[in-house]
């Protein structure tokens, strides 16, 4: 593929859990294999339902948390086999932003100690010159130079997510993952925040890999979307063709579920049955077919593979291999 | 069919630290018997202050509720003593909550806390309450009913005892219902057997529902009438299609801008400027004035009553003073 700025191959988190008196061991498979690429420039947005392994993912490709197979290629260079010395000079090509602005902004830390820390430890910016840059900084996400010397409680949850962002972008990253950044938000705070996000794409031609779980924001935000259910993508392609043809059973139950605004139009049942099974004992074969509508003899044995149906469509479906 | 709830100028505050918070700020509204009734607004709006003020469970101290009227079957609830008020709970007028786990008891199985509802409410012996238990589980889809009723609620999924708190709620029948964001904290496809559980349930037992929300494709699929709520007030209310084809309020519509759709690509959102304001220290006239795109001169000065813009469609706002010649 053109120009693939991170590159992720059969990524995999096994992560250990003690069960029962014997305290047997046993493993969450999180994220079971996932394949996807990241283009310079483009928004990906990365779907699921709770569980589903979209965080993990995230927390995978910052090497947040170290994979238990496979390959993180980022401008060719696998992350996954570097250690922690090897990967910092690096660390600050990508960054992240998370869900919860309260919980993720240190209380005790001004907003120029925040914003200013992450350039001064990649040694981007002398100390005198710091507080110039960070209110260059504050200024791009919509805040002011007044805000400098201000600690986070005295901020509403939108200015928060603002300084999140400001934060992110200190070390002028190369990819950011945005983990369910509008998720702790109002709508009409969320409105801002989108918005505010596009524009800095535009701006500083970023690259997001955004995490979600409303469909409604990830339609919004990004170019190309790739879902997942269980611990793999099941269904990637451009933002467009997923949302106006989506292929996979999963994917068009997922889109089915979100209420419409237009209370004229009454929705297409298409409603699963059942509850996600649990990633510790997955489903054999497909891990769907316990839920799917079309399961074939063929779903409850071979794990469907992960393969180009068109274009720049890929999907994990019996139904659309040859 | 006649009205089941009315509330009149319901003013439920808060005194805290020598503030008065004003949740809710003259409120009135009424629920027809059958009908879907949706309640939505942002975090701190008053939602779900209203609903707590409807079954009186506001806790004193801090919140008092200091006045007003609610009219349920011709009886003001805030003329009853606590028993009386105690018979209604749960029988007359039920409510699930967001997170089912904090409102089912941890340490009673789910077969135990149901019977329990209905032996006190129904004067049911406890084999025969057992059996409509089972009855109510089964008709909400739980698959497996028996063995779910000797679980504890830490045993099932979110969607699933988010499902024994509809069917404990409704075994006995309610004449009303209030769901606050009942569905919120479940993923889409589990939200989506929800919705459709409340909305059979409806249909057979014609009880009337407070649907109390902040997601709007909700309230579009739900909802038969719809008020609109800001900062302790409604300031719009109308028939579900007409508020979503033509929002009279400019913070409706200002809300209506803001969210990102799945049925439609926009490039930006619309977004409302500034802040919602501090409900101790509220703007005088209307609360919405200093964030609104056409104030004008008596914005300021006066609340602004609620307008007819068409009949059954009245938003709180000036731009539609005009139209109120025939009262």
């Amino acid at each position: 593929m053109d120009n693939p700025l991170l590159n992720v191959k059969h990524l995999k988190k096994y992560f250990p859990v003690a069960r029962g008196w014997r305290k047997e061991k046993t493993f969450v498979r999180a994220v079971d294999g996932v394949d996807f690429v990241i283009r310079q420039g483009e928004t990906l947005g990365l779907v699921g339902e709770s569980g589903c392994g979209k965080t993990t993912v995230g927390r995978l490709i910052l090497k947040l948390i170290e994979p238990s197979d496979g390959k993180i290629l980022f401008e060719g260079k696998d992350l996954a086999h570097l250690d922690k010395k090897g990967i910092r000079p690096l660390r600050r090509a990508f960054q992240i932003i998370f869900q919860d602005p309260f919980a993720s902004l240190n209380p005790r830390m001004t907003v120029s100690e925040i914003v200013g820390r992450p350039m001064e430890i990649h040694g981007l910016v002398e100390r005198s010159q710091r507080d110039e840059k960070v209110c260059q900084l504050l200024q791009s996400v919509g805040l002011m130079k007044a805000h400098l010397s201000r600690y986070p409680h005295e901020f509403s949850g939108g200015q928060r997510q603002r300084i999140g962002i400001a934060r992110a972008l200190a070390t002028e990253p190369r990819l950011i993952v945005a983990d369910e950044p509008t998720s702790a938000l109002d709508v009409s705070v969320q409105a801002q925040i989108l918005n505010l996000m596009k524009q800095l794409q535009r701006e500083l031609g970023l690259t997001y890999l955004f995490i979600s779980h409303n469909i409604s924001v990830i339609r919004h935000i990004s170019d190309r979307v790739a879902v997942m259910y269980l611990g793999k993508v099941v269904e990637m392609a451009q933002k467009k063709a997923l949302f106006q043809s989506p292929v996979h059973p999963y994917t068009k139950a997922l889109l089915a579920a979100v209420p419409s605004l237009d209370p004229k139009r009454k929705r297409v049942e298409v409603i699963l049955e059942g509850d996600v099974p649990s990633p510790i004992n997955p489903p054999s074969g497909c891990r769907f077919h316990t839920r799917c509508r079309y399961v074939l003899p063929k779903c409850l044995e071979e794990d469907p593979f992960f393969h180009q149906v068109e274009g720049d469509r890929w999907v994990a479906c019996h139904l659309y291999s040859s | 069919m006649g009205t089941l709830l009315r509330i009149k100028n319901l003013k439920t505050h808060f005194f805290s630290a020598g503030r008065v918070i004003r949740a809710l700020d003259g409120v009135s509204f009424q629920i027809e018997e059958g009908e879907v009734f949706g309640l939505v607004g942002e975090t701190g709006c008053g939602k779900s202050v209203t609903a707590l003020s409807i079954l009186r469970l506001i806790p004193f101290p801090p919140g008092k509720i200091i006045g007003g009227e609610i009219h349920f079957k011709g009886k003001d609830l805030l003329h009853l003593d606590e028993d009386e008020m105690r018979s209604i709970r749960g029988k007359e007028i039920s409510m699930i909550f967001q997170e089912p786990m904090t409102s089912l008891n941890p340490v009673f199985r789910i077969g135990d806390q149901m019977v329990e509802v209905i032996v006190l409410h129904q004067r049911l012996d406890r084999s025969r309450a057992s059996r409509k238990v089972l009855e109510m589980l089964q008709r909400v889809h739980i698959p497996d009913a028996d063995r779910v009723m000797n679980q504890y609620p830490h045993q099932l999924s979110g969607g699933m005892r988010q499902r024994v708190m509809i069917a404990m709620e409704l075994s006995c029948h309610p004449l009303l219902l209030i769901a606050d964001e009942p569905t919120t904290a479940l993923d889409v496809t589990i939200q989506a057997q929800i919705l459709r559980i409340i909305k059979e349930m409806k249909n057979e037992l014609q009880t009337s529902i407070l649907l109390i929300t902040h997601d709007l494709g909700v309230i579009a699929e739900m909802c038969d009438r719809v008020a609109v709520m800001y900062a302790g007030s409604i300031v719009e209310e109308a028939g579900v299609e007409e508020i979503f084809e033509s929002p009279g309020h400019p913070y409706t519509q200002g809300l209506w801008g803001a969210i990102p759709r799945v049925d439609q690509e926009r490039e930006t959102l619309s977004v409302i400027p500034g802040m919602v304001p501090d409900l101790s220290q509220l703007p005088p006239g209307c609360k919405f004035h200093p964030r609104c795109p056409y104030r004008f001169a008596p914005c300021d000065q006066s609340t602004p009553p609620l307008f007819q813009i068409s009949p059954g469609h009245l938003a709180s706002c000036y731009l539609y003073s005009k139209g109120e010649t025939d009262g």
